[in-house]
C-alpha cells in the first residue's frame, strides 16, 4: 500500500527502481517530450525526426559521435535553434521555445561545450547577464559564491573570463544554470575537463539534483560514466535516434556498437623499448606571460626515444604554458633548461626547434595548427617549410601538392585532394592530416596536445595507433591531455601537472586512476615520500 | 526575409560582389542625377563613358590610376597581414617632399637618368614615414590605425611648410610652390602630347612583383598567415614583428614612390596639393579590387573614372567635383552591403 502511494507522487526516477515489475505505476507526465524533431542545415541534416521522452526526477544520457546531432537536438531544447519541424511538450504542455531567455522562464537551463560567455567581463558579471533578473553584480556574487560552496564548485566571482581555464569556465558555465533553479538541466560534455575526483563530485550534485526531482539531459561520449551515473540513454547516429537504452543493463561494448553502428577498433599495443634520452626539461621556471596565465615551477622532465610520456592534469594547470615553452611559442627560458638530444634549445624559436627535430601539434585545430581558409597542402607549410617546400625563399607548390597527397593516403584522411580547405574537413579528418603533417617530418620529438579532442571513435583511434607506431620507430612522444583514458590507453609513463608543478614519473603499470587523480589536485608529496620509505 | 549563414562563403559572390557593387552605384548616381534636375544618361555617360572615349581621355585615366594602383598595392599587403595602415596618403605626401627635394637639385647639366633619383628618394621617403608607424606599433604597442592617419596631416603640414617657407621659388610671384624641375629630372613621357609617362610601366611592374611575392614567395605565406590567424603564425614560428615591418615598408616605398612620381611627372614642381586624396582613394581601391593585384587594377581604373568624371561634371554639367567623393562613398558601401553575401544568403519567408 505505501509502495502503491509513493508511486503516485512525484518520486524521483531511479529511486524507485525496485518498485517496477512489483506494482504498475501510474503513468507521470514526462517533464519533457520531444516529438520527431528535425532540423537541416545547408550541408547536413542534423537532427532527422528524433523522438526524446525525459522523466521528472530522470537523468538521461544523449549518446552520440561527434557530428551525430547531440549538440543540435540539446540547442532546439534550449531554444538556441529552431527546429524545422516537430514539437516539444513541457510536463505535457506543448511550448513553443523562442530563445533561450524563453527556455530559462520555462525552467531549461544548458551547460555548453563551447562556452558562450563575454570575456572581458567579471564572472558575476557574466551570470548576472545570463539571469536577466534585477540583482545587483554584487549580488549575484554573494549567490554564486554561496552556490558554489554548496556544490563543490570553487570560482572567484571577480575574476575577468578570459583570465578562467576551460576547465574553470566550465564551473561557471555550471554555477549559471544552478542559480536559475532548473526543471531541465543540459549538460554537453561536462566531465572533459574534471579530474576524476571532481567528476565523482559533479556526480553527486548531479545525483542530489535529480533527487530534488530535476531532469537532467547528459551529453556524452564516454560510456562508463554514463553507465554510472544516467537512468536511461538515448542513442544518435547521424542525426537520427537509434534506440534507448537502460545503460545499467547493457554492456560498454553493446553501447558502442550502438554509437558507431559497428565494434569498436581495437588498439594494439606492445612494451616501449626505450633508448637514449631525447627531451630533457631541467629544473625550469618561467613566470606566468599574463597575470592570469599559470607560472611554471621547477619542471623536470625525461623523454626517451621510443617511449610515450603522457603528462595528465586537469586544464588551466599550466599545460599552455609548457607547451609554449616546450614548442618554443615561448622562448625565454634558459637555453639548457629544455634540451634535444642534449642541444640546449630553450632560447629558440619554433623553427629552429624543429630544425632540431622537435615538432608539436597543438590543440585547437582550426586557427592555430591549420588555417581552415588555405588548402591542405598550403597547411603543409606551417610547420614543413624545411622538408625542401620552400627552395631559397620561394613555395615549390608541386611538392607541398605530392606531401599532401602522400599524408592523405597514408592516414586515410578523407578531403577532396591535397587542395581542399582546411576548414571543409571534419574535426577528425583534419587531426589526421595535422597529426600525420608532424609524424611525416621524421621527428625526433613529437610534443601532442589533447591528440583527439572532439575526434570521433574511429578517427580516435586510428590518430593513437599512428602515435604508438611512431613510438615504435624509435620517436619520443610527449602527449598532453586532459582525457585520462587516452593517456592510460597510449602512455608508457604519466606525469601529473597541476598548479604549474610536474610530479614525478609513474610507469603506467604503478598509475591508477585515483592516485592520478589525487595527483592531479596536486597531492603527491606524501605518496612520494611513502615510496620513497617503501625502497 | 532573412539572412541565413552559408555552409561556406560563396566564391562565386566574392567575385561578383564588386560588379554588383558598381551596378548598383550607377544606378544610385542616376537617381541622384535625377532628382538633381541632370539627364541621368548624360550625366553618367560623363563618368562611365567619357573616361574611355579617346586616346587622349585613356592617357589622363592612366596617369590617375599610376597612384591609385601603386597605392593600393602596397594597402592590399598591409590589410592581407593584419596591419590596418591607412596613411598611404600621408607616405605619399612624403615620396613627393624627398623626391621634390631631390628633383630640385637638378639643373641643365644633369645626366638624363638623372630621374631615377627622385624616384628612390621617393621610396625612401614613404619607407620612413611607414616606419614611424611601424616603431611606434612594435615598441609601444600603439594602434597603427590612428598613428598612420594622424601621421598624414603630419605630412601634410611638413610640405606646406616646405612650399609656403623654405623650398617657395624665388621667383614665383610668392605663390606657395616650388621651382619647376629641371627637364632632367622629369619622368620621361610614354605617349608624346600627354602626361602620361613611365610611370605606368612602373606600376604594371609593381602588379606583377606584388602579385608574385603574395602568392609564390615564403614571406608573402608568412605574411598572409600572420593577417589570417595569429595564433597559427606563433605556432608555425613566424615573428608578428617582422610581418608588422615588412607590411608598413612594403606600403610605404609604393606609396612613396607614387608620391614621388607624382612631383617629377604630372606636376613638375612641389605645390600644398599635390595629392587629390589618391591615398584615401586607394584604400576603396584595395577593398574593391578584393586585395588582389588583378583586382586593383581593374578597381584603380574605375576609380579614376570617378575622378575624371567628377572633374567633368564641373564643368558639363555644373555641379560640384565632390561628386568625386559621393561615388568614391557610394561604391565603397554598396562594396559593403554586397559582401554580406559572401557569407550570407538571402531566404525568403520566415
Amino acid at each position: 500500500m505505501g509502495n502503491y502511494l509513493r508511486s503516485f507522487a512525484c518520486v524521483p526516477y531511479g529511486l524507485d527502481d525496485n518498485l517496477s515489475g512489483f506494482v504498475e505505476p501510474k503513468p507521470v507526465t514526462p517533464r519533457l517530450k520531444l516529438t520527431q524533431i528535425t532540423k537541416r542545415y545547408p550541408a547536413v541534416l542534423a537532427n532527422d525526426a528524433v523522438d526524446l521522452t525525459v522523466m521528472p526526477g530522470e537523468i538521461h544520457a544523449i549518446l552520440g559521435e561527434n557530428g551525430a546531432g547531440k549538440s543540435t537536438l540539446m540547442k532546439v531544447i534550449y531554444g538556441a535553434i529552431r527546429a524545422d519541424s516537430g514539437a516539444i511538450e513541457l510536463n505535457g504542455v506543448p511550448v513553443q521555445i523562442a530563445s533561450p531567455a524563453a527556455a530559462r522562464t520555462l525552467g531549461i537551463a544548458m551547460v555548453f561545450q563551447h562556452f558562450s560567455v563575454f570575456e572581458t567581463l567579471s564572472v558575476a558579471e557574466n551570470v548576472a547577464l545570463g539571469l536577466g533578473s534585477d540583482l545587483t553584480v554584487k549580488q549575484v556574487a554573494l549567490r554564486i559564491t554561496e552556490v558554489a560552496t554548496n556544490y563543490g564548485l570553487p570560482v572567484e566571482p571577480h575574476r575577468p573570463l578570459h583570465s578562467l581555464s576551460v576547465g574553470e569556465r566550465q564551473r561557471v558555465e555550471i554555477l549559471r544554470a544552478l542559480l536559475t533553479q532548473p526543471k531541465v538541466l543540459i549538460l554537453d560534455e561536462p566531465t572533459s575537463v574534471l579530474t576524476p575526483q571532481a567528476v565523482q563530485t559533479l556526480f553527486t550534485t548531479l545525483r542530489r539534483l535529480a533527487s530534488e526531482g530535476c531532469s537532467i539531459l547528459y551529453i556524452s561520449h564516454k560510456l562508463d560514466e554514463i553507465r554510472e551515473l544516467c537512468h536511461s540513454c538515448t542513442v544518435l547516429r547521424g542525426g537520427k535516434r537509434v534506440g534507448s537504452v537502460d545503460p545499467r543493463q547493457v554492456s560498454a561494448s553493446e553501447l558502442a556498437r550502438l554509437m558507431i553502428g559497428n565494434e569498436p577498433p581495437a588498439l594494439v599495443h606492445r612494451a616501449a623499448r626505450p633508448g637514449a634520452i631525447a627531451l630533457e626539461v631541467s629544473a625550469l621556471s618561467l613566470l606566468r606571460r599574463d597575470p592570469f596565465g599559470v607560472s611554471l615551477s621547477n619542471i623536470n622532465l625525461q623523454l626517451k626515444a621510443g617511449e610515450i610520456l603522457g603528462i595528465a592534469g586537469v586544464s588551466g594547470n599550466g599545460q599552455q604554458a609548457l607547451l609554449a615553452a616546450l614548442s618554443g611559442e615561448d622562448p625565454r627560458a634558459p637555453s639548457r633548461s629544455i634540451q634535444v638530444n642534449g642541444a640546449g634549445v630553450g632560447h629558440l624559436g619554433p623553427e629552429a626547434r624543429r630544425a632540431l627535430g622537435l615538432h608539436f601539434a597543438p590543440e585547437e585545430r582550426l586557427g592555430r595548427g591549420a588555417l581552415p581558409t588555405l588548402s591542405l597542402a598550403q597547411n603543409l607549410l606551417l610547420t614543413r617549410a624545411q622538408s625542401g617546400l620552400v627552395n631559397k625563399g620561394w613555395l615549390v607548390r608541386q611538392k607541398a601538392t605530392d606531401l599532401a597527397e602522400t599524408i592523405i593516403n597514408k592516414f586515410g584522411v578523407k578531403a577532396d585532394g591535397a587542395q581542399a580547405a582546411a576548414g571543409s574537413l571534419s574535426g577528425g579528418n583534419l587531426q589526421k592530416f595535422i597529426v600525420g603533417r608532424e609524424i611525416t617530418s621524421n621527428p625526433k620529438v613529437l610534443i601532442l596536445a589533447q591528440p583527439t579532442w572532439g575526434v570521433d571513435v574511429g578517427a580516435a583511434t586510428q590518430i593513437r595507433q599512428a602515435i604508438i607506431a611512431l613510438r615504435d620507430s624509435g620517436c619520443a612522444v610527449l602527449v598532453v591531455s586532459e582525457e585520462l583514458d587516452e593517456l592510460f590507453e597510449i602512455s608508457d609513463r604519466l606525469q601529473v601537472i597541476s598548479k604549474g608543478k610536474l610530479s614525478p614519473s609513474l610507469s603506467i603499470q604503478a598509475a591508477t586512476k585515483e592516485l592520478v587523480g589525487r595527483w592531479m589536485s596536486g597531492l603527491w608529496t606524501e605518496d612520494v615520500e611513502v615510496q620513497a620509505n617503501a625502497s | 526575409m532573412r539572412l541565413e549563414l552559408r555552409a561556406q562563403p560563396s566564391q562565386l559572390m566574392t567575385f561578383l560582389s564588386p560588379v554588383i557593387a558598381v551596378i548598383l552605384t550607377a544606378m544610385i548616381g542616376a537617381l541622384l542625377f535625377a532628382t538633381l534636375g541632370k539627364d541621368p544618361v548624360k550625366a553618367l555617360s560623363i563618368f562611365f563613358v567619357e573616361p574611355l572615349k579617346s586616346v587622349y581621355a585613356l592617357t589622363e585615366l592612366s596617369v590617375k590610376a599610376t597612384p591609385l594602383i601603386l597605392c593600393a598595392l602596397g594597402l592590399s599587403v598591409c590589410y592581407r597581414a593584419n596591419v590596418w595602415n591607412i596613411g598611404a596618403e600621408g607616405q605619399l605626401l612624403l615620396g613627393a617632399i624627398f623626391g621634390g627635394g631631390v628633383a630640385l637639385l637638378a639643373d641643365k647639366n644633369s645626366s638624363t637618368w638623372f630621374f631615377v633619383l627622385p624616384l628612390f628618394a621617393g621610396v625612401l621617403g614613404g619607407m620612413f614615414w611607414a616606419g614611424i608607424t611601424a616603431f611606434l606599433r612594435d615598441r609601444y604597442n600603439a594602434n597603427e590605425i590612428l598613428v598612420s592617419l594622424m601621421l598624414v596631416y603630419v605630412a601634410y603640414f611638413l610640405l606646406t611648410y616646405l612650399v609656403y617657407g623654405p623650398w617657395k621659388d624665388p621667383n614665383g610671384f610668392n605663390f606657395p610652390q616650388t621651382a619647376t624641375f629641371a627637364k632632367a629630372a622629369m619622368m620621361p613621357i610614354l605617349v608624346s602630347g600627354s602626361r602620361l609617362n613611365w610611370g605606368l610601366l612602373l606600376a604594371a611592374l609593381s602588379i606583377v612583383i606584388v602579385g608574385v611575392f603574395m602568392a609564390r614567395s615564403y614571406a608573402g605565406f608568412k605574411l598572409q598567415v600572420g593577417g589570417l590567424a595569429p595564433a597559427a603564425a606563433r605556432y608555425a614560428g613566424y615573428s608578428s614583428r617582422a610581418a608588422l615591418w615588412t607590411a608598413l615598408l612594403i606600403s610605404g616605398g609604393l606609396a612613396g614612390l607614387a608620391g614621388a612620381l607624382e612631383a617629377i611627372g604630372p606636376l613638375g614642381q612641389l605645390t600644398p596639393h599635390i595629392s587629390t586624396g589618391y591615398g584615401f582613394g586607394a584604400i576603396i581601391v584595395a577593398f574593391v579590387g578584393r586585395l588582389h593585384p588583378i583586382g586593383i587594377f581593374f578597381s584603380a581604373v574605375l576609380l579614376s573614372m570617378f575622378y575624371i568624371g567628377g572633374e567633368l561634371a564641373q564643368s558639363r554639367l555644373g555641379l560640384p567635383s565632390s561628386l568625386t567623393g559621393v561615388f568614391q562613398g557610394l561604391l565603397l558601401f554598396c562594396l559593403l552591403v554586397c559582401d554580406t553575401f559572401i557569407r550570407f544568403r538571402m531566404r525568403w519567408g520566415r
